[in-house]
């Protein structure tokens, strides 16, 4: 019998981390989870003579996507975007992190420009504020300008059907 | 072109692998000679094929091929060759392959060593070595291939992540590998005695060096990556209790016991179910630990790339191949393990009770890097467990197994009485007594008494060893002969523990005499740290090949003397936009003098971290010592030599080794 014991624990041991992996190790509850957008003023990428500001995100709710041009893992989550935004469910709003602005033109003009908006955070100011800690990072927003969910990383099918969707059609259907 | 070859020849390793891990098993069980003929050459074609792959993106590396998307990811044209090569197993699937290699190059060498076996057992160890190897082959082909194409290529990579851009990193991880990998033969070793059902002293013989090997290298791989961790991460710290450094610890602690319990195995004929138990469990934690920095399941500084759907693929190779082993342990092991007496009080006993406490120091750290898992599995919420828990409870099960294994390098085999012991060991004790006694003196401060009774313990360990080779020396008549022709595994065990000693030494007095100093400062500034004076003399900005560097020269002084003149950087890794920290240490055999920039202040000051760490180079130094022991045991002729029956010579000399 005794010598059954090792299969015991392990199974134990297997069934633990069988659920751990379940979990999300990268979801690290976000102090700024429905907290509102932390207020901005930045210009916007495409033409600089224009801004964006924290108010543009109201009415409707919408994705932050955080990204830049020397970022390789965005390359990765691109097609997604772009499909999402041809389903025309929500506006993408990117948020062009710590680039230059004209590496990142090129950059959408080569592998196409999914984004209602883009922000040009060149000093990584916003990005600051939101807590961004690797590119790319992606925020739902609702309609009153509140962060409901963060994704860390890139964004995949599993990600986008599972959560991000989901969530998007909760958030259309509140009052 | 060239990626794609390497991707065909990892598909041949495949196929060679699976022939390798399925017919001499067969033939073993079934006795078919030709079909046990075939581990060999499988196993040294499956070799060359790895290691050509390995090869092939070594290359992808050096010239820059980023229409590899796992180079376009890791490196970048900026980047020196050095670390071209090693950015090679800088992320997930660079570091499986190099997983892989490794493990079909103990096979290769188990395939140039398999003499003294018999035919069935060595095709069984061959075998069991090659499931091995197809679990991991289908892990890299299915979940991470390494050589997958990025179309259109990257203009250029996204660079090694600037952490891994250090000497240390380009050896720590395959030391590491080298040493969970090593593992491997004692479980194919386990897992061929439970089918034969019986473990001949031949084959227990046989399996000690390799045992051995693996554990040296895995002492090399921890106290490289806890050094690597003292002087990058810029904060003075040489352990952090963190889930992947456990991950490399707990196959290490278990390894010692195995080493230790083979010894009995060998000599005596008993505790083989132990034995062979320690065997299965060290790789299961090997693998664990590969699963724990894999699959992310746990939150860690060294989760570099981490993937939730590989995570289940290593869970279910974990689940097959040691669940496996356990069901065949719970199933055959009782016909397996007989014979073999023991009295209550022999070296026997001593072994058998050290070997349990490091398995119990290796469930306590198991807990403790479980445990945030495992409430948090049951919906108890997130916590952390840090270095206080692990520092109690691991160091209450060090203390007794000190004090043990003082005592046990002391005993005889088969027999020995306590009263015997108590009467050798007087003068031992008294010694470390007042060694340590001298020490609190010498040491002072508000620590003393705790420090004194830490280091009468790595004291202890001196003495005891010191004692147990005049022990084996003066009863002989020719002494100094005796002395310079003891016998390497003899020797080597020495060495080994005396290394035990230093990092204990050096781990109580870094602990408890470790003086910081965090302050702002500007240049012309100066501190003072204990009796040292640190002079902020200037600081400088240069490039280095891929990141911007801003040094500051710091002079130190005592008395009035100059010391050291320490240069720490700050650099700024230009492609990911990372700042990293470089130390400036002055070591010595005594005290580091570490001084480190933090953030820049206003008007020019900066914040500067500033350390005297005393003895901290003992901690390294106990494990260099630890695998020079390993070394000399391991190469022990004996252990290589036909085998004697030996029991009766042991039992009447008065310390066998």
């Amino acid at each position: 019998m005794r010598y059954a014991i090792p299969i015991g624990v392990f199974v134990l041991l297997i069934a633990v981390l069988a659920v751990g992996l379940r979990l999300d190790p990268r979801y690290v509850p976000s102090p700024l989870i429905d907290k509102s957008v932390p207020e901005f003023s930045l210009p916007a990428l495409r033409n600089g003579e224009t801004s964006v500001s924290s108010s543009h995100l109201r009415n409707r709710p919408r994705l932050l996507n955080v990204w830049a041009s020397w970022c390789v893992a965005c390359r990765v989550e691109h097609p997604l975007l772009l499909s999402l935004a041809k389903t025309g469910q929500v506006d993408i709003v990117g948020l062009n992190y710590k680039d230059e602005r004209a590496d990142a033109l090129a950059w959408l003009a080569r592998h196409g420009d999914p984004y209602a908006q883009i922000v040009y955070d060149v000093e990584g100011r916003l990005g600051l504020d939101l807590g961004v800690y690797g590119v790319p990072e992606t925020f739902i927003i609702d309609k009153n300008g509140i962060i409901r969910h963060k994704q860390v990383g890139p964004l995949n099918n599993d990600t986008l059907n599972q959560v991000i969707l989901p969530m998007l059609s909760e958030l259309a259907s509140e009052p | 072109m060239i990626p794609e070859i390497g991707q065909f020849t990892l598909a041949l390793a495949l196929a060679v692998a699976s022939v390798q891990a399925s017919l001499p098993l067969v033939g073993a069980i079934r006795g078919y000679d030709s079909w046990m003929g075939l581990a060999k050459p499988a196993a040294r074609i499956q070799f060359l094929l790895v290691f050509s792959a390995f090869l092939i993106l070594v290359h992808a590396f050096v010239s820059n091929d980023f229409s590899v998307a796992y180079v376009a990811q890791n490196s970048n044209t900026a980047l020196p060759t050095a670390y071209r090569v090693s950015a090679v197993w800088g992320a997930h699937e660079g570091s499986l392959l190099l997983w892989i290699v490794i493990l079909a190059g103990w096979t290769y060498a188990v395939t140039l060593f398999d003499s003294q076996l018999p035919r069935s057992f060595a095709a069984l160890v061959l075998s069991v070595m090659g499931i091995v190897s197809v679990g991991f082959l289908s892990f890299l082909m299915f979940t991470s291939n390494p050589f997958a194409r990025l179309l259109p290529a990257a203009a250029d990579g996204g660079d090694l992540n600037p952490l891994l851009q250090d000497p240390g990193l380009i050896i720590h991880p395959p030391m590491l590998y080298v040493g969970y990998v090593g593992s491997s033969v004692a479980f194919g070793f386990a897992i061929a005695a439970l089918i034969e059902g019986r473990i001949t002293a031949q084959a227990a013989r046989w399996i000690r060096p390799w045992a051995v090997g693996s554990w040296i290298f895995l002492t090399i791989g921890i106290a490289l990556g806890s050094w690597w961790a003292y002087y990058e991460l810029g904060w003075g710290g040489w352990w952090f209790w963190d889930p992947v450094e456990n991950a490399s610890f707990m196959p290490w602690l278990l390894g010692t016991a195995l080493i230790h319990s083979l010894a009995v195995t060998e000599k005596r004929g008993t505790f083989k179910n132990w034995t062979v138990l320690l065997a299965l469990a060290t790789f299961a934690l090997s693998l664990l630990g590969t699963f724990l920095v894999r699959s992310g399941v746990l939150t860690s500084v060294h989760a570099f790339a981490t993937d939730p759907g590989r995570g289940i693929f290593v869970l279910v190779l974990l689940a097959i191949m040691i669940g496996g082993s356990f069901v065949l342990y719970a199933w055959r092991g009782p016909s397996t393990f007989s014979g073999g007496t023991f009295e209550p009080v022999s070296r026997e006993v001593f072994l058998l009770l050290n070997s349990t406490l490091l398995a119990v120091a290796t469930a306590t750290v198991l807990l403790g890097t479980l445990y945030p898992l495992i409430l948090e599995a049951l919906g108890l919420g997130k916590i952390s467990v840090g270095p206080p828990y692990f520092n109690v409870v691991f160091g209450a099960v060090m203390l007794p197994l000190i004090g043990l294994l003082g005592i046990g390098q002391f005993s005889r085999w088969k027999s020995d009485s306590i009263r015997r012991l108590l009467v050798r060991l007087r003068y031992a004790f008294i010694a470390t007594v007042a060694t340590a006694g001298c020490a609190a003196v010498a040491l002072g401060g508000q620590h003393a008494m705790s420090a004194a009774i830490g280091i009468g313990f790595g004291i202890w360990v001196f003495v005891t060893t010191i004692f147990g080779i005049v022990e084996r020396c003066r009863h002989r008549e020719h002494v100094w002969y005796t002395l310079f022709h003891l016998p390497r595994a003899f020797v080597g065990q020495c060495i080994a523990h005396i290394g035990f000693g230093c990092t204990v030494i050096g781990v109580v007095i870094t602990s408890f005499y470790t003086i910081d100093e965090h302050q702002s400062l500007a240049p012309g500034d100066r501190a003072l740290v204990s009796d040292y004076e640190f002079h902020f003399v200037g600081l400088s900005s240069f490039d280095g090949p891929n990141y911007r560097v801003t040094e500051g020269t710091f002079d130190i002084r005592r008395d009035g003397q100059l010391v050291a003149t320490l240069k720490p950087q700050k650099r700024l890794y230009v492609v990911r936009n990372m700042p990293m920290t470089e130390a400036g240490i002055s070591p010595g055999f005594t005290r580091d003098l570490y001084v480190a920039l933090g953030e820049p202040l206003e008007d020019g000051a900066w914040s500067v971290r500033m350390h005297l760490k005393p003895f901290i180079r003992w901690i390294w130094l106990g494990a260099i010592l630890m695998a020079l022991g390993g070394f000399m045991a391991m190469f022990d002729p004996r252990l290589r030599s036909p085998v004697t029956l030996r029991s009766e010579q042991s039992a009447t000399s008065p310390v066998s080794d």
